[in-house]
């Protein structure tokens, strides 16, 4: 459906995403530069990179976030799945209104309050910080931006699916993991990667409740910050953003070819009625 | 509206009426509640096994809700449900010998057509050769065997249906139930299967249970009709039955067209019930045996098909005629449909078969013409 | 039919309810449930317990600290040791309230801003081709994808005094003195705006795009010129993007860290910096958790009110 697209909008939308992308950009730019200044441009090289590489502590650093990160979007996916379910099918129960609460709350938590929190948990029960305190914290804040997708998507769910399979025999938790499962496959996935960045992205709450040798990346790159900002810095962060970028593409090129493939069936389809 | 097919009159099968059969299906005294809506309203029902039986009537009117009950997937609030003599309502959905065609097909959209019939038998525990000869069965019943392989999405709407009633058959449940299975097909596919469901149920020896809100689909298929209204029940029987003597307006009216006239019994001997109608200053009379007491109100009702329309007046204009002028016509092909207006301002429709391809002096607009029927046509309804 | 009749009978006995069994339901409530009350719920109360102890030169570093070896006696007359005094003190001492004000002022402007920039954005994603519009809705999220602290990191390196936005102004001539942006307050709105950007746009996407255009082409055949179209039709029928879009920046705003931090200078007073400098700088955990639950308190309504939105919004469209 053919729409003019008005000079108003074409503005908006190009210096909407330039100013989201002007930064970045920049970043990148500035990660070749063979000068140590960040800002004055002193030619190309790629020096940056392998000082990167070579630097023990920055390279530790990111081995820990990925861990944490792979851990803690994993479960959390399980947990939030969990509990978009609860909120979906089960309607009010006793301590409803409370677990809503919980599961929205998060979401727009400030860090420092969640991160104090829970390393004062940590505390008082004397649980050894380090990783797999910064794990839980993770999985505890993920959970909830897995739930709010997968709530999403189960309310459009049809539940004649679900029914049918009860219909035909299929006792319900099997029902769930052989049919509702499957069809709400991409939702729980968006919810896991969702649940991944948010990990890879936290500096606050990680900061509160690590330990020792827990470093993450975010931390390292915060300490290295204030205390004076190199290229290194931005070869790193380039780094992170091309990972970033070609996992996107990927994904989407993926979902693109299936939904062509799926669209050419459904033309076949109709055509052969 | 011009015709209603009577639907087939299967000689001899009547276990409704045989006093010593037994119900297959029984609902006792079942309530359903949503709140403080009530969807289903003390009902009573025996449904006998090899029958066909529709729940006909409006959205809202309960009908949908009954399927769910017996499919397992509402519990009744209060009364009893029992499918061949045993209780319904500790048994979840899963573990019912009764299966159901889904309105939307609900067609498992990652699973090919095969495995999508196969789904409930894998359920069951069969060994898989078993499962592949039954599906095998199941794909040549329905005329799908070449598209075995193939996902929902690649398929038409027509097929889709089809894989549906495969998958809900594959198990040989007791009872079918089918939820408003045909309103997504065009009106041509749809008489088809109609009738192709009709077979299948007499070939399997099956108890079908269909939903549907279409009168001329009830009729066709239905051995009985349950027309149903908030809830309850109001008439449950064979097609012709409720067709000619419906026991309210609203059944008269849900099923085909009806004139209905409201009047006041003026005697009732020997199976003969007078009326004046209120209006139409006109006598009735009607052959029906019926309680009605003098001057109590009652509604004299006639078919269309049954009301003569000429433009001579009859021999007795003196009952069960009355004189008015066309205000409209609608030609059918088939038949025609003269909307004659009274002179107290009321309309009657009759319609007529178009029998001859060619007529002489036909009856057109703002004639002046003469409605007349037999005393054994029209009908007392007294609610 | 004898056979299937007894087995029929038995299983009613058996199970109670049709569906899933009691204890089923009671592990998939209870799971999550018992999760979030441990990690997320409980913390704060541990956190006002600790807001009503001293501070103490030890591990962990407050007084009363609760031993198992206690007993009840002993629990008792360490409760007898809460006090509100770290309270008193926060109201006290005028850079705490006037760090709170300040807080909620610039996660409201902040949050002005970004609706005013991001409700632009988003209408041109709705209103774009269809077939550009999942390709814009990736170019949203993708710089959400990548770090929100490289994001911040790469302003500091525009808006330094020596940054690129200055040698850009000044080689053009249009100043002559590098502008002031990096460390002051004007730096913490544009670092909030630019990261938060994706959190308003995305829900004012999901609304706009639910519209029914036919409204909108209703409204016009009915005499009313585009713009009044747009306040009359359009914008209410995207308020309840724009409510969920300003819940998701403020306030999470009024506690942020990282950004002033970062970007902003020593004018700038943040709840979340002192509240870190309280407990990272003091190491005055009992002060740092009162205004943790001082700063909690304050976002109680709004977080239930952003709760009870989203339920409304999940029944709606459910």
């Amino acid at each position: 459906m053919n729409r003019r697209m008005s000079w108003f909008n074409l503005t908006a939308l190009t210096l909407g995403f330039a100013f989201l992308y002007l930064p970045i950009v920049l970043l990148v730019i500035f990660s070749f530069n063979k000068s140590k200044l960040v800002t004055v441009w002193g030619g190309f090289s790629t020096k940056w990179y392998v000082e990167m590489l070579s630097n023990q502590g920055l390279m530790d650093a990111a081995w820990v976030t990925i861990r944490v990160g792979l851990l803690s979007a994993s479960v959390a996916t399980v947990l939030g799945t969990l509990a978009a379910i609860v909120l979906v099918r089960q309607g009010r129960f006793r301590g409803s209104m409370l677990f809503s609460g919980m599961i929205y709350a998060p979401l727009v938590m400030p860090d420092v309050i969640m991160g104090l929190s829970l390393l004062l948990l940590f505390v008082a029960v004397n649980f050894e910080r380090g990783f797999w305190t910064v794990t839980l914290a993770h999985i505890t804040f993920s959970m909830c931006f897995v739930a709010v997708v997968v709530q999403s998507r189960l309310m459009t769910f049809d539940r004649s699916l679900e029914e049918a399979a009860l219909d035909l025999g299929c006792p319900p938790l099997r029902a769930f993991l052989t049919v509702t499962l499957p069809v709400i496959a991409p939702a729980v996935i968006s919810g896991w990667v969702l649940g991944f960045t948010m990990s890879l992205d936290d500096l606050v709450i990680a900061s509160f409740t690590t330990g020792p040798g827990a470093d993450t990346l975010p931390m390292k790159i915060y300490s290295q910050v204030r205390l004076g900002v190199t290229p290194e810095i931005n070869a790193v962060c380039t780094v992170l953003i091309a990972l970033v970028t070609a996992g996107v593409i990927v994904a989407s090129v993926g979902l693109k070819r299936q939904e062509v493939q799926r669209q050419r069936a459904e033309r076949l389809a109709a055509a052969n009625a | 509206m011009a015709k209603i097919p009577l639907g087939p009159i299967r000689s001899g099968f009547a276990p409704w009426d045989d006093p010593a059969a037994k119900p297959f299906i029984e609902f006792r005294n079942v309530t359903k509640k949503f709140g403080e809506f009530t969807a289903v309203d003390d009902l009573s029902i025996r449904i006998y096994e090899r029958e066909f039986f529709a729940l006909l009537g409006p959205s809202g009117c309960g009908k949908t809700t009954i399927m769910r009950m017996l499919a397992g997937f509402e519990q009744p609030t209060s009364g009893e449900l029992l499918l061949d003599g045993a209780e319904l309502s500790g048994i979840p959905a899963y573990r019912r010998p009764v299966n159901m065609m889904f309105q939307s097909y609900a067609l498992f959209p990652h699973l090919t057509v095969e495995k999508n019939i196969a789904f409930g038998l894998k359920q069951d525990g069969m060994p898989k050769a078993e499962i592949a000869e039954r599906v095998g069965e199941m794909l040549a019943m329905v005329k799908l065997e070449p598209f075995a392989r193939r996902k929902p999405h690649q398929l038409s709407g027509g097929q889709k249906q089809r894989v549906a009633l495969a998958r809900s058959l594959a198990k040989r449940p007791k009872v079918l139930l089918l939820d408003e299975p045909l309103g997504a097909l065009d009106r041509k596919l749809r008489e088809e299967t109609q009738f192709e469901l009709m077979d299948l149920q007499q070939e399997l020896g099956m108890t079908f249970l269909i939903v549907t809100h279409d009168q001329e689909e009830a009729m066709t298929v239905a051995d009985r009709i349950a027309v149903m209204d908030h809830g309850q029940m109001i008439q449950v029987a064979p097609p012709a039955e409720i067709y000619e003597q419906p026991i309210s307006r609203y059944v008269a009216d849900f099923i085909g067209d009806i004139n209905v006239i409201e009047s006041t019994v003026t005697g009732n001997d020997g199976g003969l019930v007078r009326l004046k109608a209120k209006a139409a200053k006109a006598d009735l009379t009607v052959r029906q045996d019926i309680e009605v007491a003098a001057d109590s109100t009652a509604w004299f009702a006639i078919r269309p098909e049954k009301v003569n329309i000429s433009s001579a007046a009859p021999e007795d204009v003196s009952v069960n005629a009355v004189p008015g002028e066309v205000w409209d016509i609608g030609y059918l092909g088939d038949v025609s449909i003269y909307h004659v207006r009274l002179d107290t301002g009321e309309t009657i429709r009759a319609t007529r078969t178009n029998r001859e391809r060619i007529v002489e002096d036909p009856i057109s607009w703002e004639d002046k013409v003469w409605l007349s029927w037999r005393p054994d046509h029209g009908l007392v309804l007294t609610q | 039919m004898s056979s299937t009749r007894g087995s029929l009978a038995g299983r009613s006995r058996a199970a109670k309810t049709a569906g899933r069994p009691a204890w089923g339901r009671l592990l998939l409530i209870g799971i999550p449930y018992l999760w979030l009350l441990i990690l997320f719920l409980i913390p704060f109360l541990i956190v006002f317990k600790i807001s009503l102890s001293q501070t103490e030169f030890a591990r962990p570093p407050y007084l009363p600290a609760f031993a198992i070896t206690d007993g009840l006696a002993g629990i008792w007359e360490k409760i007898k040791q809460f006090s509100f005094s770290n309270y008193v003190w926060l109201a006290g001492d005028p850079l705490y309230y006037r760090a709170y004000l300040s807080s909620i002022w610039v996660a409201l402007v902040s949050t002005a801003m970004t609706l005013a920039l991001g409700y632009p954005i988003a209408y041109g994603m709705a209103r774009a081709p269809r077939q550009w519009r999942p390709m814009l809705l990736m170019l949203v999220i993708l710089p959400f994808w990548t770090s929100f602290l490289i994001r911040v990191y790469a302003w500091i390196g525009i808006l330094k005094k020596a940054g690129l936005l200055n040698q850009l102004l000044m080689s053009m001539g249009v100043i002559d003195q590098p502008l002031i942006i990096h460390n002051t307050n004007t730096a913490v709105y544009i670092g909030i705006v630019y990261s938060y950007l994706p959190f308003m746009v995305l829900p004012l996407y999901s609304a706009l795009e639910k519209m029914d255009e036919s409204l909108l082409e209703a409204a016009e055949d009915l005499g009313c010129p585009p713009f009044k179209a747009f306040w009359k039709v359009t914008f209410p029928l995207s308020l309840p993007g724009v409510v969920a879009g300003c819940f998701l920046v403020f306030i999470p705003a009024v506690g942020e860290f990282v950004i002033p931090d970062l970007l902003g200078g020593s004018e700038t007073l943040m709840i979340g910096k002192t509240l870190w400098a309280e407990f990272f700088s003091n190491r005055d955990w009992p002060v740092a958790s009162a205004v943790a639950v001082v700063l909690l308190l304050l976002l109680v309504v709004p977080i239930v009110l952003f709760r009870n939105h989203q339920e409304k919004m999940a029944e709606k469209g459910g």
